[in-house]
């Protein structure tokens, strides 16, 4: 059985249809990278996988349960899906720890004293050891980024997604957070990403998927999809992603 | 041509030092010039004499500052308990509106038609049909005070305004915000008091001191309704002396605590523009 499954999910705003019918399945352990223009549908996918939109039509399968029921209380279902978005989203009148301590104290009844050994000794794998002090906004955007990831997996998620997370910050500062990621599968997460990192999805993707209006155009293993496109539509696409 | 970038100011730097002392000097001119307009013309008007008699008379100043202090203690206490409790309630009445829930429909319908009412009367208004009302009713001491009743006519108002001001607060925090929370598993509830709040609240500070100035200065419509605070004190000596500089004596006293209040105010203000750039 896979960890997620999406089928036919169909998203729309007014009158636009934003998912039209997406279908994927990410396996356990499994990183799957979505590539596809702006506008294409991608965060939108994410934003549905964590119930942050509601969908029209067809199901999210988390383990086989479908988690896309209407009236389902959403809370415990995105307490196991983690996101990190593109803008970091750090809530700024907090300190990095406090924000990576809120939820795990919140939503699982936590102490400060029980979680901090489990989240310093996340920071210091992030290279974040002396920055948990500091407010976001005396961090970098990579730095800030990192306390997003912590943020998310202090919750001890089964699955992570990411929408674009590197989009936003400075071109040097890209590595150390796709680093951060190769760690992560390393353990095992499973993992969707939404992505421009071209080179970053065909290293460390297990499968990629394109997205055009609003549907999986193609899909399939890194080498296969940038190598040997089988549709026009990825051939064009691809043409100008890696100019 | 060789120029070291270290040593000296550069080109620009002198001119805008130059064009600062040119700017200072006009300043200083024409304060000049309108000052001494002033003090010359003023007394050459035809009444002056008697309008620095009735109103800058410097010896009913001395006499009566003192009992006016005396009575914005009055002012000071009415507006130190009326303050926390608008704070309270104005926060109350914002979350009311706000809140998605239906089984508090009612609540969100009574804040709306709250900051309606109590935004569309006159305080002064509010301040008589609530401080002569309410006592009006056959309540017995000490439930027919006007300290109680006309703070509640001043609460009731300023929670109206001050509840605005707390919603244009939780609107102005980024619905990203709220996203990056709920994704994390917080109910609504625990986004708006641990998210949302703390920003928002942040947000609004300057111009809950401008409400907060604004709050010490209509203690004084209290006056009307009984209590001798400053501007009825104010009053008494006016009748007593036959003479208006009481009421200076107590703008006096107005402006020496609402002045640094304002300006801090504006300086807060300026801060946070600074800060979002
Ligand atoms: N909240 C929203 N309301 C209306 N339209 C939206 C909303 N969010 C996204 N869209 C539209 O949905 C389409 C897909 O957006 P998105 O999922 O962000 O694409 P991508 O992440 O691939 O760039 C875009 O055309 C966008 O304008
Ligand atoms: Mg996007």
């Amino acid at each position: 059985m896979s960890k997620l499954n999406l089928r036919n999910v169909v998203k729309r705003f007014g009158d636009r249809t934003v998912c039209d019918g997406i279908d994927l399945t990410v396996d356990e352990g499994q990183m799957v990278c979505l590539i596809g223009a702006s506008g294409a549908g991608k965060s939108t996918v994410l934003r549905c996988i964590n119930l942050l939109e509601p969908i029209e039509d067809g199901e999210i399968l988390l383990d086989g349960v479908d988690i896309s029921v209407p009236g389902l209380d959403p809370q415990s279902v995105r307490a196991r899906i983690g996101i990190v978005f593109q803008s970091f989203n750090l809530f700024p009148h907090m300190t990095a720890l406090d924000n990576v301590m809120l939820a795990p104290r919140r939503v699982r009844g936590r102490t400060r004293a029980e979680l901090l050994p489990q989240i310093e000794e996340m920071f210091e794998r992030f290279g974040l050891a002396d920055r948990m002090l500091n407010y976001p906004d005396q961090l970098s955007g990579g730095q800030q980024q990192r306390v997003a990831i912590v943020r998310a997996l202090a919750m001890q998620p089964e699955v992570m997604l990411f929408d674009e997370i590197t989009s936003a910050l400075d071109p040097q500062l890209v590595g150390e957070v796709l680093d951060v990621l190769l760690m992560l599968k390393q353990q095992g997460m499973t993992m969707v990403m939404a992505t421009h990192e071209m080179g970053f999805a065909r290293q460390a993707a297990d499968k990629v998927c394109f997205l055009q209006n609003g549907r999986i155009v193609e899909e399939g293993p890194p080498e296969q999809l940038f190598d040997h496109p089988r549709q026009d539509a990825t051939r064009q696409f691809l043409a100008r992603a890696l100019k | 041509m060789t120029r070291n970038r270290t040593a000296g100011p550069t080109r620009r730097e002198l001119f805008e030092t130059q064009q600062r002392w040119r700017s200072i000097r006009i300043a200083a001119t024409s304060t000049v010039l309108v000052v001494v307009a002033l003090i010359v013309l003023v007394p050459l008007a035809p009444g002056w004499a008697k309008v620095q008699q009735s109103f800058f008379n410097g010896e009913v100043l001395v006499k009566t500052f003192p009992k006016l202090l005396e009575a914005f203690k009055i002012n000071v206490m009415i507006f130190a308990w009326s303050a926390p409790a608008i704070a309270v309630l104005g926060l109350l009445i914002a979350l009311a509106r706000d809140t998605k829930s239906p089984a508090l429909f009612p609540l969100r319908i009574f804040g709306a038609a709250f900051t309606d009412i109590f935004r569309g009367v006159p305080v002064i208004l509010t301040v008589y049909l609530i401080g002569f009302g309410i006592p009006g009713l056959g309540l017995t001491r000490p439930w027919n005070s006007p300290y109680i009743w006309g703070s509640l006519a001043l609460i009731l108002t300023y929670s109206a305004y001050v509840a605005e001001i707390f919603r244009s607060g939780i609107d102005s925090v980024h619905h990203s915000q709220r996203a990056a929370a709920l994704s994390l598993g917080l109910t609504e509830g625990q986004v708006m008091r641990d998210v949302v709040l703390p920003q928002a609240v942040r947000n609004v500070v300057p111009s809950q001191m401008n409400m907060l100035i604004a709050l010490q200065k209509d203690v004084s419509l209290l006056s009307f309704i009984g209590p001798v605070e400053i501007f009825r004190q104010a009053g008494v000596f006016k009748s007593l002396l036959a003479n208006f500089t009481p009421y200076v004596g107590a703008a006096i006293i107005f402006l020496i605590v609402t002045i640094p209040a304002t300006r801090y105010a504006d300086h807060l203000m300026a801060k946070q523009m600074r800060e979002r750039r």
